[in-house]
């Protein structure tokens, strides 16, 4: 903890990270208080009015849904969508990688040589080729995104498995005759912490991109609903009478990114001191 | 040269290759999944609901659906391995000529992309190491934390936006115009889109070689070779540079995955005429063997690219035993 309060006054770049992250998650999760329309509602008279438009503060889109609503609750579907694939990612890559490394033997080749194969894959690829399987949408977007990081995920926590497994403390605590499975489970893993925290801070961005990049290619969040990705696939065809349609969300997502990563940067200096 | 042991490099390259084997069999089957993994019959989704029922048993049963997924898989196998990926049923041609022509324009971005890269990402993660905490190394950390940060659906937009829409220096989408042609006339339209895809994966390799480099540099045999007075820049060159370059090849392979990735998205911006983009529309109309042969291509070309970087590594590390 004392970590993380001097991290954050020595670093001015982790601190605007995260005061970035803050700021969008005070807005989604506000969005529908503060947002001064229906996001959903057309309004064909208006429509790709500029910003600064009366009732409309950052314009309208082609259908004329208020933006700033649009992109309001398009960081509900973000931050929302993004945590839950990198939770789903950061779950089941870490218990493939307590597996392999805790048992070894068949049961990790099994699981490294599986791990490899995705690996083989560019990394947005498969999540396109798991979309043309399952088929578009938002949950398939979330389930692609997140399978394509478990390897990310178990290769981190195996290695450290694999390191502390050698330590003498848990040595000791086996020859205390601790059950492997309580092992694994409290030193093995609150080991692993520090390192996992970094990891998903900094895989964050990296997810919320690929899901707004699944969107943007009408494979994930699917029309009418506001995601930035489908919102600045849709307004391509304006961009030479209304820019800021395509521009605001872009920068949405621009932001939301640096931010996690800013914070991911800060916190891998500070809680692994190797990486620095 | 490397010290060679145990065959040399000729006999290390078979026996990657040979390694490379479970994961091309691994990707085979991911790729085989694809179709049936898919919710329902899949010859009842590719033919539309206009189909008669006689036309979706009959193209069920062409397909080998109605076989053991065993025996579906090893005839898959067998005609993938005589080059034939089957038919698109929308485009009623064979799969293998539609992807491997796409694929060209593929690379040709690909390729554009990688040079940009290499050169940006390169130079600056060099010069941010060897000055590091210097306002040069702020800055090209602070534009490549950016890079890493910009969506690259969204840089093409505002690109074409800028230099294709307002100022009308590149033209802001295709491989060639409609009476152009020729090799100038295609650099001209690649460079939105190489600038676009190479920029991100620019500032990814500007932090991964930073970072690979300043570690070398805390090597003992660094301040000893400083300590014997050797000239700051020969030490950079002689003895950082030169093992660096493993971390940096590695590094490397990984953007090449990242650029055939990113390419998916960078060609439906530019309506670039490759594989990805031609992947996303299969994907919508349901073109299973054309999804498939554009992901076993390019998967395929990425088992080869990292086996490349294996044996450079091989190469130029005379650490790495060949056995």
């Amino acid at each position: 903890m004392t970590d993380l309060v001097r991290l954050f006054r020595k670093s001015s770049s982790a601190l605007f990270g995260l005061g970035l992250v803050a700021v969008m998650a005070v807005l989604a999760v506000l969005a529908p208080w503060i947002a001064p329309r229906d996001p959903d509602v057309i309004d064909t008279a208006r429509r790709l009015a500029p910003i600064l438009t009366a009732g409309h503060p950052l314009g309208t889109d082609e259908f004329g849904r208020d933006l700033l609503s649009r992109l309001l609750f398009g960081a509900r579907i973000s931050l929302v969508v993004g945590l839950t694939a990198t939770a789903l990612a950061a779950l089941v890559g870490s218990l493939c990688g307590l597996l392999a490394g805790f048992i070894g033997r068949w049961v990790d080749q099994l699981i490294m040589r599986s791990i490899d194969t995705l690996l083989a894959f560019p990394y947005f690829l498969l999540a396109v080729a798991i979309i043309a399987a399952l088929g578009p949408g938002l949950v398939n977007g979330m389930v692609a995104v997140a399978v394509v990081n478990i390897p990310f995920y178990g290769r981190i926590v195996r290695a450290t498995v694999l390191s502390v497994k050698q330590t003498d403390y848990v040595e000791s605590a086996r020859a205390l005759g601790i059950s492997e499975l309580r092992l694994a489970l409290t030193h093995v893993l609150r080991n692993c912490l520090a390192p996992l925290i970094v990891a998903v801070t900094l895989n964050v961005g990296g997810m919320i991109t690929a899901l707004a990049g699944l969107s943007f290619l009408g494979l994930g969040v699917q029309p009418p609903t506001s995601d930035w990705g489908s919102m600045l696939s849709a307004s391509r065809q304006y961009l030479n009478v209304a820019p800021h349609v395509a521009a605001l969300p872009g920068m949405a997502i621009f932001l939301t990114v640096l931010g996690f990563n800013l914070l991911g940067d800060g916190l891998r200096d500070a809680l692994d001191p190797r990486l620095r | 040269m490397a010290a060679v042991g145990g065959g040399g490099l000729p006999a290390y390259a078979l026996r990657r290759l040979f390694l490379a084997v479970p994961v091309l069999f691994g990707v085979s089957v991911l790729v085989f999944a694809v179709l049936h993994l898919a919710p329902g019959d899949p010859a009842a989704i590719m033919l539309g609901a206009q189909a008669t029922k006689e036309d979706v048993v009959r193209l069920h049963r062409d397909l080998g659906l109605d076989q053991p997924l065993v025996i579906q898989y090893v005839r898959w196998m067998g005609h993938v391995a005589q080059g034939d990926l089957g038919r698109s049923i929308p485009l009623g041609r064979a799969v293998l000529p539609e992807v491997l022509l796409r694929f060209k324009a593929t690379l040709v971005l690909t390729a554009g992309a990688l040079l940009i890269a290499i050169l940006l990402g390169l130079a600056a993660g060099i010069v941010s190491a060897v000055k590091q905490y210097t306002w040069l190394d702020r800055i090209s950390m602070g534009v490549a934390v950016t890079g890493v940060s910009l969506p690259v659906f969204w840089t093409g937009i505002m690109l074409i936006l800028l230099f294709a829409l307002q100022l009308r220096w590149f033209p802001s989408s295709g491989m060639s115009s409609p009476y152009g042609s020729g090799v100038a006339d295609v650099l001209w339209h690649l460079v939105l889109p190489a600038v676009t895809l190479g920029t991100a994966s620019a500032a990814a390799l500007a932090r991964l070689t930073r970072s690979s480099v300043l570690e070398i540099i805390r090597q003992d045999y660094v301040r000893s070779a400083r300590a014997k007075g050797l000239a700051e820049r020969a030490v950079i060159a002689r003895h950082v540079l030169k093992n660096a370059i493993n971390p940096i090849i590695t590094v490397l392979g990984l953007q090449v995955g990242f650029l055939l990735g990113g390419a998916i998205l960078t060609e439906t911006v530019f309506s670039w005429p490759g594989l990805g983009s031609m992947m996303v529309r299969a994907i919508q109309a349901r073109d299973y063997p054309l999804v498939q042969g554009g992901v076993l291509l390019i998967a395929a070309t990425f088992v080869l690219v990292n086996l490349v970087v294996d044996l450079l590594y091989a190469v130029f590390d005379p650490r790495i035993r060949y056995d």
